[in-house]
C-alpha cells in the first residue's frame, strides 16, 4: 500500500487549499438528498460536521454513546481556541500560527494540513459568534484574547474557563436545528461496534443500542468517525469515563491504517492521584503556570520527612526548595512547553523528591504571586481553579502550594487520513482528535478545539462532496451479506464476553493495562521497557479473554458489557502504541525515548531517519502490524532543535 | 468510613423499582461520590450481582451526565456541586445515604439510577439555536456586544443540562433549564431575530413534554450546580409575554 | 385552538392569569380592609351599615363584584389545573426529601394555604355576604332610613371564640399565601429589575403582614374589648 496524502501539487502553501476547493467535484444541490452520511461522535468535530452536512442537504445519521450529543468530552476543554485573527495587532498571521503549530508538533505533521488549519481558524471564530457563542469581550464590546501555552502572541479566544463547553453548545445548537428540520437523525445512547465495508468502500456501521442491547445496521454512502482520542488506554487520564477507541479501532481492523499511535500528550498540571480507587484525573488549566512556581524539596531526605508527615510544606525553608524548572530553563522557567514540564516532574519524582503521600507530585506555589499581587488579584485570575482544587483535595491553595502531577490528556496519533481527511478505507473519514493529522508529536494549547471545528465546519463539507460526487446513488440494503456478517461478529463478541464468567472485573484489567502503559509507554520510554510491556499486554489480553467477568445479559442497559467491549479494544491498541514507540528510535514531542536525548536530557530528534508518519496496518490480533511510511516534506519551515534554556 | 446505602434499583422502564440496602466499608474521605459507587459496583460484580447503573462521564462537573438525588437533594448536600464533584468527606462514618434517580414524568427511568433526559434535547431542537448556516457569516467583531451583556449571556449559557432543576422542583418544572437557553440567545444581538418564535416554540415543547408549571419556589436555582439564576426565568416570561402579544404566529 | 387559548392554557399563561387575578384580589383586600375598619368606629355601627348598604346597591360596585367573582374563579380554577398537572409531572415521589434546604415553606404550600383561605371564604360568605345580599338580617334605622344591621351580625359572630379563632388562623394562612404570592406575581409577569425587585419584595412582605394583621385585629378587638 502506498500512502498518498493527496496534497495538490504545484501550488504555494497559501494556495493549496483554495485551489483544492475549486478542483474538488461538487454534488448538485438537488442530488445531495440522494446521499446518506453517517457521523459517529458528536463532539466539536462530529456535531459541526453533521450539522453542516445537513445544511448542505445530505441525509445525516449521527451517533453518540452519551445520552445527549452535547455531553461529548469536547465540553470539558478549558483554555480556549486559537485563531489567526490578529485582532490584537501583535504580529499574528496565518503563517505564524502555522509555524508555531508545526514547530510545537516537533516537525512531525504535514505542512499543507497545518496551513489549512491556520487558514480556516479565522472562519471558525466568525461562525461561532454568529451562533451565539458568548466569547469573552472587552469593555468596548469587541472580542478579547489571551496568550496561551507560551505563545508569543495573544490569539486565543476564550469563554472564561469553559471554552470547550461554549463551542460545543454552539455546534450542538446547529445540530439541533438540523435535527428539527429532519436532515439529521440523531441516535444517542448508541455505540458503533463495527464498520461495514462493501466492495472496498465504507458503506455503513453496526451499532448497539445501549438501552435495549439491540444490534442494528445503518447503511450510508460515507462514514465519518469523530470519536475522539484514545487516552483512556491509560485508565487514568483527563478524558471522560466513556471516552474510548472502539469505533476507530474496529475501523482499523477493517483496513484503516493507524498513524503515530505512540504520540500521547501528558499534561503537566493535573491534580495528583490520591488512591487506588481513583477513576479519573482532573486537569488544572495551564494558565496557572503563568504565576505559580514549580518546586520540590532539594533532598530526598526532606521529601521523605514531608511524606511521613514529620514536617509540613511551610516548614521547608527557601534554601531547601528546588525550583527545578527555573534552574534548568532560565529563559522560559515555569512556562516551558507541556512535554518538557511533564518530563521534569517525572524526573524529580523518580529521584525520590516527589511530595504528597504517594511521592508522585510536585508543588505549584503561589505564595510569591500572592505576596507580589495580593490575594484578590490572584483570586480574580484563578479563583475558580483554586476552588475546584480545594473541592477535590480539601486543601486551600492560598495557604499551601498546590500539588500537581502530569496526566494523560490528548492523543496526537489516530487514524491515518489524507488531505481530504479520508482514511485508507475509501468513504471512511476521520475528524478531530480521532485522526492523526495536524499536531505532529505534540499539540499546542488551544489547538484541539480549533482542529475539531476546522475539520467539521470547513474541511469535510468540501472534501466529502468530492468523494460522493463519484458515488452511485443506490444504497446498500442492510441485509447485504457484509452487514449480516458484521452484525454477527458483534453478536459473537458480545456472547463471548458474556460467556467467560471469569473472576476478574473489566476495570481490574483496565487498571492493570493502564499501569503497564503508564510505566513503560508514558512520559519516558526505553527499548527494554517497551519490549517488556508488549509481552505484558499480550499476556494480559490473553488473561482477559479467559478470566473476565461480565454480568447481566446483552438485551438490557449493561454498563459492564459496554466497558468490556471498550477494554477489549484498548488491550489491542495498547500493544500497537508500544510497538510504535519501540520502532520510533528518536525522541520527539510527547514521545521521549531515554536512549535518545541530548546531554542536557532534552528530546533528541532524528530527522534523517524518522521524519515520517508511521501508519500501521492491522494483520491480526496477535500478528505483527505492518508499517507504512508517509515521508514528511518540510519546504516552508526549517527544522530546528527546540531549546528553552 | 463505613456507610449504609439505600439505592433505587429498577430493572427497566416498565418494571417497578424499590430501594435496596447495601453496606459499604472502608470508604476514603478523598473519594468522590461516584468512586464510592464504583467501589460498591466492583464488590457487587465479584459477588456475581448486577452492578448499579448510573449515568456519568466527564467526572469533572461539566458534561452534565451525572445525576442522583442524594439524601433528599439533587446532586447531594454540597452547594454548587455536581454529584461527580461531591466528595465523601462531606459524609460521616456510619451515615445512611439514600440514592434515588431524578423523579419526573418527563424523565422516565431507564434502569436503576439512569433516567431518560431526551425531553431536554427535544426542547432545544424546538428553537434553542440561531439559524445560521456554516459560512457566509459576518466578521466576529462586526457587531460589538457590551461586556455586561456578553457576560450575562455567558452566565446563562453555562447550564450543563443535567436536570437538577427539574429534580429539585416540587412541580418537576423545567423552567430554569428552558430559560437559560432563551435568555442567552435573547440577550445577544445575533439571537434577537428569532427571539419570538424561539420562546413560543420552546415553551410549547416544554409543556408538551409533561413538565410541571413553575411556582417560583426557587428550589431549582438553589440546587443548580452551576448557579443558573432565577433572573433567567423572569426573562423567559417577559420574552414569552412579548412574543405572545406581538408575534404574528397564530 | 386559537393563539389566545393556546397562550392562556400554557403553563406560563395560566400562571399569568393567576398572577393578574392574584394582584387584583390583593387590591380587593385593601378595599375590604378599609371598609372593615369602620367596625371600630364608636357610632354603634352606623357608618358600617351605611357603607355596607352602599356596597350592596351601587352599580359600579356591583359590576366590580362580578369581576371579583371572576377573579376568584379564574385564580382557583387555574390553581387546580396547575396543581393537578404538577402532581402528574412527578408520579413517583422521592423516598427522602429535604426541600427546606432550597425553598421556603410558604412557596411550597400555596395550594394548601389557598385551600384554607377558600374554606374560610365559604364560611365567611355564608355568614355575612349571603344574609346581607339575600335577606335575613335585622334592620336598623339610621337618620330615618332603614338599613340592614350587618354590624350586629358581625359583632355577634366576633363574640364567639371559635369564630375568632378560625378567622385569625385564616388570616395567618392568608399572610403566608401573600408573602410568597405577592412578589411571585411580579416574577410571573416577568417584571424583574435589579433596582426595583428588592423593593417589590420588601413591599410585598410588609403588605402581607400589615393587611392580614389589620383583618385579624378587628375580631380580636371586638372579642376582647366589646
Amino acid at each position: 500500500m502506498i500512502l498518498d496524502s493527496k496534497i495538490p501539487e504545484g501550488y504555494s502553501l497559501a494556495e493549496v487549499w483554495d485551489n483544492h476547493k475549486f478542483n474538488v467535484k461538487l454534488v448538485n444541490p438537488a442530488n445531495k438528498r440522494k446521499y446518506d452520511i453517517i457521523v459517529v461522535g458528536t463532539g466539536l468535530a462530529g456535531a459541526s460536521a453533521a450539522a453542516t452536512f445537513g445544511e448542505l442537504g445530505y441525509n445525516v445519521k449521527a451517533f453518540c454513546f452519551q445520552d445527549s450529543p452535547r455531553r461529548a468530552h469536547s465540553i470539558a476543554a478549558q483554555g480556549g481556541i486559537n485563531a489567526a485573527k490578529n485582532y490584537q495587532n501583535d504580529g499574528d498571521s496565518v503563517f505564524r500560527l502555522f509555524y508555531d503549530t508545526i514547530k510545537g508538533g516537533d516537525y512531525r505533521s504535514r505542512e499543507a494540513n497545518v496551513y489549512r488549519l491556520a487558514q480556516v481558524s479565522v472562519n471558525i471564530i466568525d461562525q461561532c459568534v454568529a451562533q451565539g457563542v458568548p466569547f469573552a469581550r472587552d469593555y468596548g464590546g469587541l472580542l478579547a484574547n489571551r496568550s496561551f501555552g507560551g505563545a508569543q502572541v495573544s490569539r486565543t479566544f476564550y469563554a472564561r474557563g469553559q471554552t470547550g463547553q461554549q463551542l460545543l453548545l454552539g455546534a450542538y445548537s446547529a445540530l439541533n436545528r438540523q435535527i428539527a428540520y429532519g436532515k439529521v437523525k440523531m441516535y444517542p445512547r448508541t455505540e458503533m461496534l463495527d464498520l461495514v465495508v462493501v466492495d472496498g468502500k465504507a458503506r455503513g456501521i453496526v451499532v448497539r443500542n445501549l438501552i435495549t442491547g439491540k444490534v442494528e445496521s445503518h447503511s450510508a454512502h460515507a462514514v465519518v468517525l469523530a470519536t475522539g482520542g484514545y487516552g483512556n488506554v491509560f485508565f487514568l487520564s483527563t478524558n471522560a469515563m466513556g471516552s474510548n477507541a472502539t469505533a476507530g479501532w474496529r475501523a482499523h481492523k477493517k483496513g484503516a491504517l493507524f498513524a503515530n499511535p505512540c504520540f500521547t500528550q501528558i499534561h503537566p498540571t493535573c491534580i495528583p492521584v490520591s488512591g487506588g480507587y481513583q477513576s479519573k484525573l482532573t486537569l488544572m488549566s495551564e494558565s496557572l503556570r503563568n504565576d505559580g512556581r514549580v518546586w520540590v524539596p532539594k533532598t530526598v531526605e526532606i521529601a521523605q520527612r514531608l511524606r511521613k508527615g514529620e514536617i509540613t510544606v511551610n516548614d521547608i525553608p527557601e534554601g531547601d526548595r528546588d525550583y527545578y524548572l527555573e534552574r534548568k530553563y532560565p529563559a522560559f522557567g515555569n512556562l516551558v512547553p507541556r512535554d518538557v514540564a511533564s518530563r521534569n516532574a517525572k524526573l524529580v519524582c523518580d529521584e525520590g523528591r516527589g511530595v504528597g503521600s504517594s511521592g508522585l507530585a510536585v508543588y505549584l506555589d503561589f505564595a510569591d504571586a500572592i505576596k507580589r499581587d495580593g490575594q484578590p488579584a490572584i483570586a480574580a485570575k484563578y479563583g475558580n481553579l483554586f476552588e475546584m482544587y480545594q473541592k477535590i483535595t480539601d486543601e486551600n491553595p492560598y495557604e499551601r502550594p498546590m500539588r500537581i502531577y502530569p496526566a494523560v490528556h490528548y492523543t496526537m496519533g489516530g487514524l491515518w487520513v489524507d488531505y481530504n481527511l479520508m482514511t485508507t478505507v475509501p468513504g471512511l473519514y476521520a475528524a478531530g482528535e480521532c485522526n492523526f493529522s495536524d499536531h505532529g508529536a505534540n499539540r499546542l494549547g488551544a489547538s484541539a478545539l480549533m482542529q475539531g471545528l476546522a475539520d467539521g465546519y470547513f474541511v469535510l463539507p468540501y472534501t466529502i462532496g468530492d468523494y460522493l460526487a463519484k458515488m452511485p446513488y443506490d444504497k446498500v440494503p442492510t441485509d447485504h451479506p457484509a452487514f449480516v456478517e458484521a452484525e454477527q461478529s458483534v453478536k459473537d463478541m458480545t456472547d463471548r464476553l458474556l460467556s467467560i464468567k471469569g473472576k476478574r472485573t473489566v476495570d481490574d484489567f483496565h487498571k492493570e493495562l493502564g499501569q503497564i502503559m503508564w510505566d513503560y509507554c508514558g512520559m519516558a520510554r526505553n527499548a527494554e521497557g517497551l519490549a517488556f510491556a508488549k509481552q505484558a499486554i499480550r499476556k494480559l489480553r490473553e488473561e482477559f479473554w479467559k478470566d473476565v467477568k461480565v454480568t447481566g445479559v446483552n438485551e438490557e442497559l449493561n454498563q459492564t458489557l459496554e466497558k468490556a467491549h471498550r477494554v477489549a479494544d484498548f488491550l489491542e491498541l495498547g500493544e500497537l502504541m508500544v510497538t510504535d514507540a519501540l520502532h520510533r528510535e528518536e525522541s520527539c514531542g510527547g514521545h521521549f525515548r531515554e536512549e535518545y536525548q541530548t546531554p542536557e536530557n532534552e528530546a533528541l530528534r532524528d530527522d534523517e531517519n524518522f521524519a515520517y508518519v508511521a501508519a500501521w496496518e492491522f494483520t491480526g490480533v496477535n500478528g505483527e502490524p505492518k508499517l507504512h511510511k508517509e515521508e514528511l516534506k518540510f519546504e516552508n519551515v526549517k527544522l530546528t532543535q527546540r531549546s528553552y534554556k | 468510613m463505613d456507610l449504609t446505602l439505600r439505592v433505587w434499583r429498577q430493572k427497566d422502564r416498565n418494571a417497578a423499582g424499590a430501594l435496596v440496602t447495601y453496606p459499604v466499608k472502608g470508604i476514603s474521605p478523598d473519594m468522590s461520590f461516584l468512586e464510592m459507587l464504583d467501589v460498591l459496583n466492583e464488590d457487587l460484580l465479584i459477588r456475581g450481582e448486577e452492578p448499579i447503573a448510573f449515568d456519568h462521564d466527564c467526572r469533572e462537573g461539566i458534561c452534565g451526565m451525572c445525576s442522583l438525588f442524594i439524601n433528599g437533594r439533587a446532586h447531594g448536600p454540597e452547594k454548587g456541586t455536581t454529584t461527580c464533584q461531591l466528595h465523601m468527606r462531606h459524609f460521616k462514618d456510619g451515615d445512611t445515604i439514600t440514592i434515588e434517580p431524578w423523579r419526573a414524568a418527563a424523565f422516565p427511568v431507564h434502569k436503576d439510577l439512569v433516567v431518560d433526559r431526551s425531553a431536554f434535547d427535544r426542547i432545544q431542537q424546538a428553537g434553542g439555536y440561531i439559524s445560521v448556516n456554516t459560512g457566509g457569516v459576518p466578521d466576529a467583531n462586526a457587531i460589538p456586544i457590551p461586556k455586561s451583556v456578553a457576560d450575562k449571556a455567558f452566565d446563562a449559557a453555562t447550564c450543563i443540562q443535567c436536570g437538577a432543576c427539574v429534580a429539585a422542583c416540587k412541580n418537576a418544572s423545567a423552567m430554569l433549564f428552558v430559560s437559560a437557553k432563551v435568555s442567552q440567545l435573547a440577550l445577544l444581538p445575533q439571537g434577537k431575530t428569532e427571539r419570538k418564535t424561539r420562546v413560543e416554540n420552546m415553551v410549547a415543547q416544554m409543556d408538551k413534554e409533561g413538565f410541571g408549571a413553575c411556582t417560583n419556589t426557587g428550589a431549582c436555582a438553589a440546587e443548580c450546580p452551576v448557579g443558573i439564576s432565577l433572573e433567567n426565568i423572569n426573562m423567559l416570561r417577559s420574552e414569552y409575554i412579548l412574543a405572545k402579544a406581538t408575534s404574528e404566529n397564530l | 385552538m386559537s393563539w389566545f387559548t393556546k397562550t392562556f392554557s400554557s403553563t406560563i399563561g395560566r400562571k399569568i392569569v393567576m398572577s393578574i387575578t392574584g394582584l387584583f384580589l390583593c387590591s380587593f383586600l385593601v378595599v375590604h380592609l378599609i371598609g372593615n375598619l369602620q367596625l371600630l368606629a364608636s357610632d354603634g355601627g352606623d357608618a358600617f351599615n351605611v357603607y355596607s348598604a352602599f356596597m350592596g346597591t351601587n352599580k359600579v360596585i356591583r359590576f366590580m363584584e362580578l369581576i371579583l367573582v371572576l377573579g376568584f374563579v379564574f385564580h382557583i380554577y387555574d390553581a387546580i389545573v396547575l396543581t393537578r398537572r404538577n402532581k402528574s409531572a412527578r408520579p413517583i415521589d422521592y423516598a427522602e426529601q429535604r426541600p427546606q434546604e432550597n425553598s421556603t415553606w410558604s412557596s411550597r404550600n400555596m395550594g394548601l394555604l389557598g385551600t384554607v383561605i377558600l374554606v374560610f371564604l365559604i364560611i365567611h360568605l355564608y355568614n355575612f355576604f349571603v344574609p346581607a345580599r339575600f335577606g335575613g338580617l335585622d334592620t336598623v334605622s339610621i337618620d330615618n332610613e332603614v338599613y340592614d344591621n350587618l354590624y350586629a351580625e358581625v359583632i355577634y359572630a366576633f363574640s364567639q371564640w371559635w369564630y375568632v379563632l378560625i378567622y385569625v388562623l385564616s388570616m395567618i394562612a392568608l399572610a403566608y399565601h401573600l408573602i410568597h404570592g405577592f412578589q411571585s406575581a411580579f416574577q410571573t409577569l416577568g417584571l424583574d429589575h435589579k433596582k426595583y425587585t428588592p423593593f417589590i419584595q420588601k413591599f410585598g412582605y410588609a403588605f402581607s403582614i400589615l393587611v392580614c394583621l389589620g383583618f385579624a385585629a378587628i375580631p380580636l378587638y371586638v372579642f376582647f374589648f366589646f
